[in-house]
C-alpha cells in the first residue's frame, strides 16, 4: 500500500471527521459515504469522458492531417465542456408519435448500467470503490444492460431508422457478448477467482502479465468490446450513411448527451477490464519499477493506451456489413475463444500450474 | 458482506438522480422548457426522415433473422453462466471436470455446426 494513491481512503477519513463534526452515529455515515462515492465518481468520470471526446477529436485529427479543435481554451481543451453547456441548454425536440414512458427511460438505462460498472474497478493496490468477490460477472452483467436501453430507445422512437438501428444494435451486441464473456474464462481458470483485484496479485506475484499467455483472449475481449461499444468498425447500428444515426436518431439535446456519456463510459469500462485482465492493472512495467509513481497513475496511463488503441481501429478499419460483422463474431471469434479454453485448460492440466 | 453491495445499489439510484437532475437542468434552461419562450412548430416534432412525411408507423413486423439470432444467444449466454463457476474450481475438478466440460461444450457446437449449415448465421 505504501506509496500508493489513497484517495478514497482520504476521502473516507475526511468524511468521518465531518461526520463526527455534525455527531452522527456509525451506520448512517456508511450509507451516505456511498452516496458521496458515488456523486464524486459522476463528477471524474464526467470530467474524463469530457478529456476523452477531446482526445478523440485530437487523434482524429491527427491521423487525418487535420489540427482539430484549437479554439477554446488551450489546445481546444474545453471544447467539449462549450459542446456539453449547449448541449444542456438545447431545445428538448421529442417527436410527436414517441411512445412517452420507454423514450424518457432509455437514456437512463444506457446511462445507469454502465455508470454502475465502475464500482468494481480497481484503481490501486487494494483501492476499489467497493471491491465485490464477483467482480467479473458483476462488470459483465451490468454492463450488458445497455442493450435493453438501446432497444427501448429504437423501438419507443416510432421511426424506421432508430428502429433500425436499435434491432441491429441488439443483435451486435448480444453476438459479441458471447467471445466477450468466453475469451476472460481462460484467465479465470488461472487465476481460479472471479475477484477483479485478486486478478492484478495473481499477475504481480506472477510476475508477468496475461496479455503474454493469453494474447488470443486479450485480442478476442479488446475486439469484442469494441463491439459491444458500438464503436467504428463495429458502428452498424447508428453507421450515418445509412441510418442517420440509429437508435439515437430522434433523440436531441441533453437525451442525446446522455448517450454519448454512457457510450465513453462503456469504452473506459471496457478498457479497464482489458488492463486490469491482461495488462496487469495497477502493476508497474518491470523495467520502470523503481519509479515512486503510485500504481494508480500506471493504471490510467494503460487505460489511456487502450483507448487510444481503440480510437485509432476507427480510423484503421473501415466499417463492416451487416452480414461480414455477424459472421465474423460467431464463425471466427467465438470458435477461438472457445479453442483459447481449450488450450488453456489442456496446459494447465499438463503442467498442472499457472501458464 | 451483504453491504458491499449497498455500494450497487447507491450507484444505481444515484447514477437515476443524476439523470433526472440534468433532464431537470434543461428542462428549466432550454427554449421551450420553464423560462424559455413558448412557441409550438408543429413540423419540427415530427418523426425525422429526410424530410420527407412518414408513411404508418415503425412499430411493424420485423426480419426473423433477428430472433434467431437472440435464440442462439440465450443458448449460448446459458453455456457461459455454466462456465464461470467451473473455471473458478478448474483446478479442484481436474480432468475429469475437464473432460466433462468438453463434452458440454463439444454437445453446443454440434448445435453451433448445425445451424450454421441450415443458414441461420446468413443474413438475408
Amino acid at each position: 500500500m505504501s506509496g500508493s494513491l489513497k484517495l478514497l481512503k482520504l476521502i473516507n477519513v475526511i468524511l468521518e471527521h465531518v461526520y463526527k463534526f455534525l455527531g452522527l452515529t456509525n451506520p448512517i455515515p456508511e450509507v451516505i459515504n456511498a452516496f458521496i462515492t458515488a456523486a464524486i465518481s459522476f463528477a471524474v468520470i464526467s470530467v474524463f469522458v469530457m478529456f476523452l471526446v477531446w482526445m478523440e477529436r485530437k487523434v482524429s485529427a491527427h491521423m487525418q492531417s487535420r489540427i482539430g479543435p484549437n479554439r477554446v481554451g488551450p489546445f481546444g481543451l474545453l471544447q467539449t465542456l462549450a459542446d456539453a453547456i449547449k448541449l444542456t441548454t438545447k431545445e428538448n425536440m421529442e417527436p410527436q408519435k414517441r411512445d412517452k414512458i420507454p423514450y424518457f427511460i432509455a437514456p437512463i438505462i444506457a446511462f445507469v448500467a454502465t455508470f454502475m460498472g465502475v464500482v468494481v474497478i480497481p484503481l490501486d493496490k487494494g483501492v476499489t470503490i467497493q471491491n465485490l468477490n464477483i467482480g467479473v460477472l458483476y462488470i459483465i452483467a451490468i454492463t450488458s444492460f445497455t442493450v435493453i436501453g438501446i432497444l427501448t430507445a429504437g423501438w419507443s422512437s416510432n421511426n424506421k431508422f432508430s428502429l433500425i438501428g436499435g434491432f441491429r444494435s441488439a443483435a451486435q451486441i448480444i453476438s459479441y457478448e458471447i467471445p466477450l464473456v468466453l475469451s476472460l474464462v481462460p484467465v479465470i481458470m488461472i487465476t481460479g477467482t472471479l475477484d477483479l483485484q485478486k486478478i492484478v496479485e495473481y499477475q504481480a506475484h506472477a510476475g508477468y502479465w496475461f496479455v503474454g499467455p493469453q494474447i488470443i483472449g486479450f485480442l478476442v475481449f479488446l475486439t469484442a468490446s469494441t463491439a459491444e461499444s458500438n464503436r467504428a468498425p463495429f458502428d452498424i447500428p447508428e453507421a450515418e450513411s445509412e441510418l442517420t444515426g440509429g437508435f439515437h436518431t430522434e433523440y436531441s439535446g441533453i437525451k442525446f448527451a446522455m448517450f454519448f456519456l454512457g457510450e465513453y463510459i462503456s469504452i473506459i469500462i471496457g478498457s479497464s477490464v482489458a488492463v486490469s485482465v491482461f495488462l496487469g492493472g495497477w502493476i508497474a512495467p518491470a523495467f520502470m519499477n523503481f519509479l515512486p509513481v503510485p500504481g494508480f497513475f500506471w493504471f490510467v496511463i494503460k487505460v489511456l493506451l487502450v483507448i487510444y488503441l481503440i480510437m485509432a481501429f476507427r480510423w484503421t478499419f473501415p466499417r463492416l456489413r451487416v452480414d461480414q460483422l455477424m459472421d465474423f463474431g460467431w464463425k471466427i471469434l467465438i470458435p477461438i475463444a472457445i479453442l483459447n479454453i481449450f488450450l488453456t485448460g489442456l496446459w494447465i492440466l499438463w503442467f498442472s500450474k499457472g501458464v | 458482506m451483504l453491504f458491499k453491495y449497498g455500494y450497487v445499489l447507491a450507484f444505481l439510484v444515484a447514477g437515476v438522480f443524476f439523470i433526472l437532475f440534468a433532464f431537470l437542468t434543461n428542462w428549466i434552461i432550454s427554449p421551450n422548457g420553464l423560462l424559455g419562450q413558448k412557441f409550438h412548430e408543429n413540423r419540427s416534432v415530427d418523426t425525422y426522415e429526410c424530410g420527407v412525411d412518414t408513411i404508418g408507423t415503425a412499430w411493424v413486423r420485423f426480419n426473423v433473422s433477428f430472433y434467431l439470432y437472440a435464440l442462439l444467444f440465450v443458448l449460448f449466454d446459458v453455456e457461459t453462466v455454466f462456465l464461470y463457476p467451473w473455471a473458478v474450481s478448474f483446478r479442484k475438478l481436474g480432468l475429469v471436470g475437464f473432460s466433462e466440460m468438453i463434452v458440454f461444450i463439444g454437445i453446443l457446437l454440434v448445435g453451433l455446426a448445425y445451424a450454421w449449415k441450415k443458414g441461420v448465421l446468413k443474413w438475408e
